[in-house]
């Protein structure tokens, strides 16, 4: 082809492209039908996530402040990165007699977290379970560190896991 | 033409090094190249990896092999799906797990979606390395629905740990169905566009038709696999060679070409994004009923012996090979990527060319340097 020729191919090319780009623009411009970009905190109120998003993993309390972690230490165990700490005590059980743990606190190093959920499939009792929040940036690192209980929280009292 | 003479005599030149990366835009990641340059033609290209070498084979032997499909993810991000499939599928293949064939339809599906968005973050790149930013926001705007459908139903975008031992995380949301069919709606309208904006541009024509031309021999000699050998003419594909889960029941071609230059690796990948959409049609109306997930025992320990699974990704044949000695997790534990092995063609196919060339070449090779380094 020559010099001339390239050029003339090159711009008919160019246009048919831009036939496509200006379309895009010019009818989105008038009918806003297409464009898909919204700018991020703008739509913060009605912005939902998918009910299976992994954000983070959260702990069930109910309306009484207390959980369902006897504190096994399964999720510790499945872990593969070492996210998951679990500070536990024993305690006489009033009803038997005997000793039995409770869960003093669970720690969770959110930064290490590589969400694969292997925890919340160990969980025999469905203590752990996945949060939506997606909004973990922090100025300071230690923020990351969290207690998935909440402070004063207790076991409930008498629940049988109906996995077990 | 007396005086360039004149001027060569006197001039002295010499070939020189000009460090290209790690942290180049051009370079997708953090990769390095030495460049050996004789004013602008590219005499020598060393790659030097490493930079986010992460130890994962190490890593894995330490874990058990349920933990060690998280860590597959963070090879090759975009096809991380199939990553998981295959250490999934070779615990299966030496435990003897038998899955049902709704666990097999679903991880084809899972794959070959996975491939389309990988492919569709390539066309967009490689616009952007070739100096067409349009086509970057175009393949990232079709991208957002398959990373929808993976967040719907798989939780995560990308790094989406999917398949398990023994079957899939969860069963697909009610939605999928919908959404994949929406998708592929929407993309059979748009694959046309990809065309008409770059693949017919003369502009980009001039800057991929033969350059960094590879034969079928050369392609053979470096281990190269995937839609990059392809181009070349070899015929590689692990989905028609070696059929695991469900691609033995449908119908697609191998996509070729012989021309092995830059634009046949292009056009290799648009290809087969059609291919693609031909399986997932072939399978999204009848997904068979059954169990997403069979009951595996708590603790898998793999036969002592060698095993091997190989699966294809959106780059090409990977292969996961463990050692065991019958404990719960590897002796030894290799990753066969596909990226590592491309990655090798690059200086055979720049020779010569220039440095703008070099760009191209790297772009249509389409290596995810994390997969490199592991």
């Amino acid at each position: 082809m020559s010099y001339f020729g390239d050029i003339a191919s090159a711009t008919k090319t160019l246009i048919s492209g831009m036939k496509i780009t200006g379309r895009y623009f010019f009818v989105n411009f008038f009918t806003r039908k297409e464009i898909i970009t919204v700018e991020y905190p703008d739509n913060i109120d009605t912005l939902k996530m998918f009910d299976r998003f992994r954000g983070e993993i959260v702990m069930y309390h109910d309306e009484n402040n207390q959980h369902r972690c006897d504190a096994c230490t399964m999720c510790e165990i499945a872990c593969p990165n070492g996210s998951i700490e679990i500070i536990w005590d024993k305690a006489i059980n009033e009803e038997t007699g005997k000793p039995k743990k409770f869960l003093e606190e669970h720690i969770y190093h959110l930064e290490m977290c590589t969400m694969c959920g292997l925890c919340i499939e160990a969980c025999p009792a469905d203590a752990i379970m996945w949060g939506q929040n997606f909004h973990h940036a922090t100025q300071d690192r230690s923020h990351l560190t969290k207690s998935l209980n909440q402070p004063g929280s207790s076991f409930i009292p008498g629940y049988k896991n109906p996995k077990k | 033409m007396g005086n360039q003479q004149f001027l060569a005599d006197k001039i002295r030149t010499q070939e020189y090094h000009l460090n290209m990366g790690p942290q180049h835009p051009a370079t997708h990641g953090v990769m390095r190249m030495v460049l050996k340059l004789d004013g602008e033609e590219i005499r020598d290209v060393e790659p030097v990896m490493g930079y986010i070498h992460r130890s994962i084979e190490k890593m894995s032997e330490h874990i058990t092999y349920k933990q060690i499909i998280h860590l597959t993810d963070r090879l090759d991000y975009l096809s991380s799906h199939q990553n998981n499939e295959a250490v999934a599928l070779l615990v299966e293949k030496a435990t003897g797990i038998e899955v049902n064939d709704r666990i097999k339809v679903i991880r084809t599906i899972m794959s070959e979606l996975s491939r389309i968005a990988s492919h569709q973050l390539w066309w967009a790149v490689m616009g952007m390395d070739t100096g067409a930013l349009t086509t970057f926001f175009y393949g990232f705007r079709d991208r957002e629905l398959i990373n929808d459908i993976f967040e719907e139903t798989c939780g995560s975008r990308l790094t989406m740990n999917y398949s398990v031992i023994g079957g899939v995380r969860y069963d697909l949301h009610e939605n999928f169905v919908k959404r994949v069919k929406d998708f592929i709606v929407h993309f059979r309208k748009k694959l046309p566009e990809y065309d008409q904006l770059l693949s017919n541009n003369v502009i980009f024509r001039k800057r991929t038709e033969g350059i960094g031309i590879l034969t079928k021999e050369q392609v053979i000699a470096f281990g190269m696999n995937g839609p990059t050998a392809r181009a070349s003419g070899f015929v590689c594909d692990i989905r028609k060679k070696i059929p695991y889960s469900a691609y033995d029941r449908v119908h697609f071609e191998e996509i070729m070409a012989t021309e092995g230059d830059a634009f046949a690796r292009y056009k290799v990948r648009i290809l087969e994004m059609w291919e693609s959409m031909r399986i997932i049609e072939q399978l999204i109306d009848d997904i068979p009923e059954g169990e997403f997930k069979v009951k595996t025992k708590a603790v898998i320990k793999l036969p002592a012996g060698e095993h091997l699974q190989r699966v294809e990704t959106a780059r090409g044949d990977f292969g996961v090979y463990a050692i065991s000695d019958g404990k719960k997790n590897p002796f030894r534990l290799k990753f066969r990527s596909p990226s590592f092995a491309n990655m090798h063609g690059l200086n055979k196919m720049s020779e010569g060319t220039k440095i703008a060339d070099l760009v191209v070449n790297f772009s249509t090779i389409d290596v995810v340097v994390p997969d490199i380094d592991r």
